[in-house]
């Protein structure tokens, strides 16, 4: 597993490799070394507890983009039975930013569309760093109607800082189709269930991020802008990115509070990338209980409901949230 | 529309197929000592590059995004300087002229009330949602100031006006986004307007026009809650739209980010203004991120239009019989008796 380490958890970190050492050193020797490898491992939990509970929006912002975390293709792997990829827009080209296709989900078929990111940089080249152009949407709505036709639910997986930012992404409409995305998710008659698992920034997550039940991984976070966007637009310095981060209010925890997501996922200690299966297994059941809910209800209905949520709901939550503030 | 100056040299297809002679422009006030405070939108202002044998003034001062003060309130005797072309001009013939220069005809930013006066025959005869503000959902640092001063600056109490009136005698549901708020940007406020303009005309049977200029899209200052503004407005677009209702769509300079890719891109017909800037991201990201100059033009009204985006590029001042006669060409035959536009069913 990648283990890309932040300054702020390296002493967590160097205790937790020497606490391995040790038990590799007694295991190797036959010496017993419990007491003392008992005694780290207690420091290693306080400091543990110490550096996950009390993290800052930017230290959050950092975990969601761990370079180990769990990718669309990872949970795609490790929570469902089968999965077939299916490919391209039918207009223009194949966009490797963003996949999606077919497979069963607790033995039900399911279609799944995510943004996809590299782990290293040559798959972040090929990936184009899970930036999205117009294809890409054109490729998600398309099977998103696909899915709709069949009644299949849909699920989509948000890891995505924003839309890419190009010329020809420019030329080919990137405004004009996250619009026409974001129109057809809301108004796909079949449940959607979007799971914002890492980033998910701008109209380029929006637009594959409108549906009946919206889930969020602890440590992800969900806002209009990066925060390094934010503070060099705002304050002509991107270094002051912790501050926007903290100003954007962009945690799981605060999209709760203002009604922007329905449910914030726990993450093993520490994030995702720390445990991938227990992560994916955590989204599995959020989707299956998701997706169970959705069952029966007429998909009239089902728009109906959706529409009305964003309208009624949502707006609700960002004015009691003012109000609570006395405003 | 009398009174008016009519471009002189206009091509054919909207000048496509020759050298465009518009520029996008930041006007800005000749007395004026202290930069004007309307930062806070997410594209920052940006020197366009001047196109080939354009003059454009820009090359030796910063240009000031600034619309030109109604020309109600300015008293005799102000001249302002075309961002453009660096002209001088005479304010009350730069109103007259529809805040189209009238040395250079670049399309200067318009005032919300000054753009419902020229397009309504009797100007807004209800303002939609007039109560509505603007709230600080995230009591993001220093928002609130902001919100006050371009409430004091533009007699706004947000960056969108909605309405209705009547457009050559058609009864229509008007909205303008005004590029002096904040840009034009949408938060929450100017999110539920625009979602209540097309259900006011959803419940009322009329056409939309929209003229959009925002800025930066969606305001920071609102984090997550502009963001989902996208949705809302897109919602709304799309409810109306199913009432078989007609939707047309004019985008101004600017329309970018969040605003371009949502309502404003979603409109039967799709319009721009000469010179307009419009895209999703805002030319400095794109050269940060890849690293090179942005070709001139680059996101421009005529950029779109020739990448099929858009329908057509219209002139300011023939904007309101283009709109016009596209109202009547979505009228039953039935009801150009009655002068009632609605979808074609
Ligand atoms: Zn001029």
């Amino acid at each position: 597993m990648s283990r890309a380490v932040f300054d702020w958890e390296r002493p967590l970190v160097e205790l937790e490799s020497r606490i391995a050492e040790l038990q590799a050193f007694s295991q190797e020797r036959g010496i017993d070394l419990s007491g003392e490898i008992a005694t780290l491992e207690e420091r290693a939990a306080r400091l543990r507890e110490e550096t996950y509970r009390n993290l800052t929006a930017w230290q959050r912002v950092q975990i969601a983009r761990h370079p180990g975390r769990p990718t669309a293709l990872d949970y795609i792997s490790l929570m469902m039975e089968d999965f077939m990829e299916l490919h391209g827009d039918r207009a223009f080209r194949d966009d490797p930013a963003i996949v999606g296709g077919i497979g069963l989900l607790a033995g039900r078929p399911v279609t799944v569309i995510g943004t996809q990111k590299g782990r290293d940089t040559k798959e972040n080249l090929a990936r184009n760093f899970g930036l999205p152009h117009p294809e890409g949407y054109r490729k998600a709505m398309r099977l998103a109607e696909q899915a709709a036709k069949f009644h299949r639910p849909v699920i989509t997986l948000v890891d995505i800082v924003g839309a890419y930012p190009g010329i020809e992404a420019e030329e080919r409409g990137q405004g004009l189709t996250i619009a026409e995305s974001i129109r057809t998710f809301s108004l796909l008659p079949t449940p959607v269930i979007c799971a914002i698992t890492g980033e998910a920034g701008s109209g380029g997550a929006l637009a594959i991020g409108v549906g009946d039940r919206i889930l969020m991984m602890e440590y992800a976070w969900h806002s209009v802008i990066s925060p390094e966007g934010c503070a060099s637009i705002l304050w002509k310095d991107a270094r002051q990115a912790a501050a926007a981060a903290e100003a954007l209010r962009l945690t799981a925890a605060e999209c709760l509070k203002l009604g922007v997501v329905d449910e914030v996922l726990p993450e093993p200690l520490g994030g995702a990338h720390r445990d991938p299966r227990t992560a994916a297994s955590t989204l599995k059941q959020a989707l299956v209980r998701a997706l169970s809910d959705l069952d029966g209800i007429p998909v009239e209905t089902l728009v109906q409901q959706r529409l009305e949520r964003y309208r009624r709901d949502r707006s609700a939550g960002w004015q009691r949230h003012s109000s609570e503030a006395g405003l | 529309m009398a009174g008016q100056q009519r471009p002189s040299d206009r091509g054919f297809f909207n000048n496509l197929f020759s050298r465009p002679k518009y520029v996008t422009v930041h006007p800005r006030r000749v007395n004026s000592q202290t930069p004007p405070s309307g930062a806070g939108e997410a594209e920052p202002a940006r020197t366009q590059p001047p196109l080939p044998g354009t003059p454009t003034g820009l090359e030796t001062s910063a240009p000031v995004r600034l619309p030109l003060t109604p020309a109600r309130e300015v008293p005799d005797g102000l001249w302002v300087k075309c961002g453009a072309c660096g002209q001088i001009l005479y304010t009350k013939d730069l109103a007259k002229n529809l805040y189209v220069c009238y040395r250079c005809q670049a399309h200067l930013h318009i005032p919300a009330r000054d753009r419902c006066q020229q397009l309504l025959d009797h100007g807004l005869e209800e303002e939609f949602a007039a109560e509505l503000t603007g709230s600080d959902p995230l009591q993001f640092p220093g928002y609130r100031e902001k919100l006050e001063q371009a409430q004091e600056k533009t007699g706004l109490r947000e960056a969108a006006l909605i309405g209705r009136g009547h457009l050559d005698g058609l009864p229509v549901a008007l909205g303008v986004l005004d590029f002096s708020f904040m840009g034009g940007s949408m938060g929450w406020a100017v999110g539920e307007k625009i979602s209540c303009l097309f259900d006011r005309a959803r419940e009322l049977r009329l056409p939309v026009i929209l003229f959009s200029a925002g800025g930066g899209g969606a305001r920071m200052q609102e984090g997550v809650v502009s963001l989902m503004q996208m949705a809302t407005t897109t919602q709304a677009v799309a409810r109306f739209s199913q009432a078989g209702l007609l939707y047309i769509s004019v985008l101004t300079d600017p329309t970018m980010g969040g605003v371009y890719a949502s309502f404003a891109s979603l409109g039967d017909i799709l319009l721009a203004e000469p010179g307009a800037r419009i895209g999703f991201t805002g030319p400095r990201v794109i050269e940060q991120t890849i690293r090179q100059k942005l070709p001139p033009g680059f996101q421009t009204a005529e950029f779109v239009l020739k990448n099929g985006m858009i329908d057509a590029i219209v002139d300011r001042r023939e904007m309101k019989e283009t709109l016009a006669r596209l109202l009547r060409f979505h009228m039953r035959p039935a009801q150009r008796g009655d002068q009632v536009v609605q979808g074609s069913v």
